[in-house]
């Protein structure tokens, strides 16, 4: 099936975006994360200019965590309190990614600068998660396991001025921190293309210290907004959003994510987080290994 | 038009003996819209002698294909501590975003170098305008990464024998465009040389251009940003929405 896309420029089988899509849906379903740092890389991989690719992956992130915005909302599963922060922190950090988007592209290093990125922070929270779930799947040594880490923001966290309490996270903590994490992954999202949720989960558990139960709900509302409004970035600067390929994406993404959902319901979480870490390592090695081979293009050529 | 009016009243005036070329393209106007997959256009035309009866000589025919001329950057990947990042670069003013050339013969059989490059016939002898002061020979390889990368895209290409004349006067070509191809005015132009020398030429115009709603969708995009970013938010959220209902009902 040839579908056309109007802003790539390009003709592609609308039957692999559908299944691109499905399978960054079933990933999202499965571990609670976007699968924008899948869904860009192939479809750049498979000749949607980067630009689009990052664009439109955004958008379609915006569409993948609706629904679950709505779920986690449903249970209390979001501190709106806490997200709002955060998204501040995020239109302003897609803002000055804009910027440092520009900047690399006109000297020509954005791609390095992407890949990277993506090899760094995939690279050490997958193995962090590695180690999370594997410890936790392996049976315990010597009988007792050992009693649960007491949830303890970190020390830099403390020492910011200004508090605010936010209730929802069980939290009396400077709304500083929130913020700059917010601008922290606002920046990613627009760099990357990716919704950022792999790096929000660890810090809001690990740096702020939030109770375990509204982490992935007020990540998803984070991300939700932040996508809108890197959306709205691209669509005003760069003109790359592909609305068709979007439209395809989510299409698969949708369906794949209800999909994802049901299966995730029939495994152990530490099962789950092991193999999600697995498939993180495995992008890493491959675009770590990207980096020192010979690439097939040495040339590229870019509009003036 | 103009320059195809001037080139005629030149050939009424001066070389009475000198031929006329009589060019006509399958399709003057590609549409690109859902289902564009690329298309094939047949460059055809008569070689006439000026009282209108078939010129009766032996000529070659070299048809260039050519889209619309756009400012690049073109960027040269190397080894730095290491991996490979971008290093060189350089510029050119009106690199071509298609450019085909078809013959009867290879073109270093038909013409000398010097020809070539005056009527840039052939990959080699493309006038990018660099700008910059670039040595020589670093304007070389960028050029040739740049037609090795393009031709791999299939954008630019060289038929020496593409060019099928029959009797001394109706030649034929076919030129694939691929889906990728940028739209704007192509411009065919029809050489007609015998013994080395250019005698007859002829331009034709091919326009490609986005229609229906790959257009709207083009055209929103940058006229109407802010409204074509709300649409693509609410789109996105709008199907997410509907598919979380849908399914929480299954």
């Amino acid at each position: 099936m040839d579908v056309y896309l109007p802003i790539a420029n390009l003709s592609v089988n609308g039957l692999v975006i559908v299944g691109l899509g499905a399978l960054t849906g079933v990933l999202s379903g499965l571990f609670g994360v976007g699968g924008g740092f899948l869904t860009t890389p192939l479809l750049i991989f498979y000749g949607v200019p980067p630009t689009v690719a990052a664009a439109s992956a955004a958008t379609q992130i915006t569409g993948a965590s609706v629904s679950g915005v709505l779920a986690h909302g449903r249970r209390g599963g979001v501190d709106y309190r806490m997200g709002t922060v955060m998204v501040a922190g995020g239109v302003l950090g897609a803002g000055i990614g804009a910027l440092l988007f520009r900047f690399f592209q006109s000297i020509g290093q954005i791609d390095t600068v992407i890949n990277v990125l993506y090899v760094f922070l995939l690279g050490s929270v997958g193995s962090l998660m590695a180690r999370e779930a594997w410890q936790a799947v392996r049976p315990p040594e010597g009988g007792a396991a050992k009693p649960a880490m007491k949830r303890r923001h970190h020390r830099l966290v403390a020492a910011l001025p200004l508090r605010w309490r936010f209730y929802g996270s069980g939290l009396y903590i400077s709304p500083i921190a929130p913020l700059l994490l917010g601008v922290v992954v606002g920046a990613l999202t627009m760099l990357m293309g990716v919704g950022g949720g792999f790096i929000l989960v660890p810090a809001m558990l690990y740096i702020l210290g939030m109770s375990a139960n509204v982490v992935v709900g007020t990540s998803l509302y984070n991300i939700l907004f932040v996508t809108m409004a890197t959306t709205m970035m691209h669509a005003l600067t760069t003109h790359a959003v592909d609305i068709v390929l979007v439209a395809l994406l989510l299409f698969g993404s949708v369906t794949g994510a209800q999909l994802g959902t049901q299966v995730a319901q029939k495994f152990k979480p530490e099962y789950l987080r092991l193999a999600l870490a697995a498939i993180v390592l495995l992008v890493t090695a491959r675009m770590f290994f990207g980096l020192f081979v010979r690439p097939e293009e040495i040339y590229t050529v870019v509009p003036l | 038009m103009k320059r195809l009016f001037l080139l005629v009243a030149l050939l009424m005036l001066s070389a009475q003996r000198d031929p006329i070329l009589v060019p006509e393209v399958s399709q003057d106007d590609v549409q690109v819209q859902q289902g564009f997959t690329g298309t094939e256009l047949l460059l055809f035309g008569v070689i006439l002698d000026p009282t209108g009866a078939r010129a009766g000589e032996d000529y070659d025919i070299v048809v260039v294909l050519k889209g619309p001329t756009e400012p690049i950057t073109v960027r040269e990947k190397a080894r730095v501590g290491g991996i490979w990042v971008n290093a060189d670069s350089t510029a050119f003013q009106s690199a071509p975003s298609f450019f085909a050339v078809a013959s009867s013969r290879p073109i270093e059989e038909i013409v000398d170098e010097r020809t070539a490059a005056i009527y840039e016939l052939g990959l080699g002898y493309l006038q990018l305008s660099p700008t910059g002061a670039i040595d020589p020979e670093e304007q070389t390889r960028f050029t040739a990464g740049l037609v090795d990368l393009r031709s791999r895209q299939g954008l630019y290409k060289e038929d020496p024998s593409g060019v099928q004349i029959s009797e001394q006067v109706l030649y034929q070509v076919r030129i694939s465009l691929p889906s990728n191809v940028q739209t704007g005015t192509y411009t065919a132009e029809t050489f007609a040389i015998t013994r080395g020398r250019v005698i007859a030429s002829a331009i034709a115009e091919v326009e490609v251009r986005k229609v229906g709603f790959e257009r709207f969708v083009e055209v929103f995009s940058e006229r109407q940003s802010l409204f074509y970013g709300f649409l693509a938010v609410f789109l996105s959220v709008g199907m997410g929405w509907v598919a979380g209902r849908l399914f929480a009902l299954i």
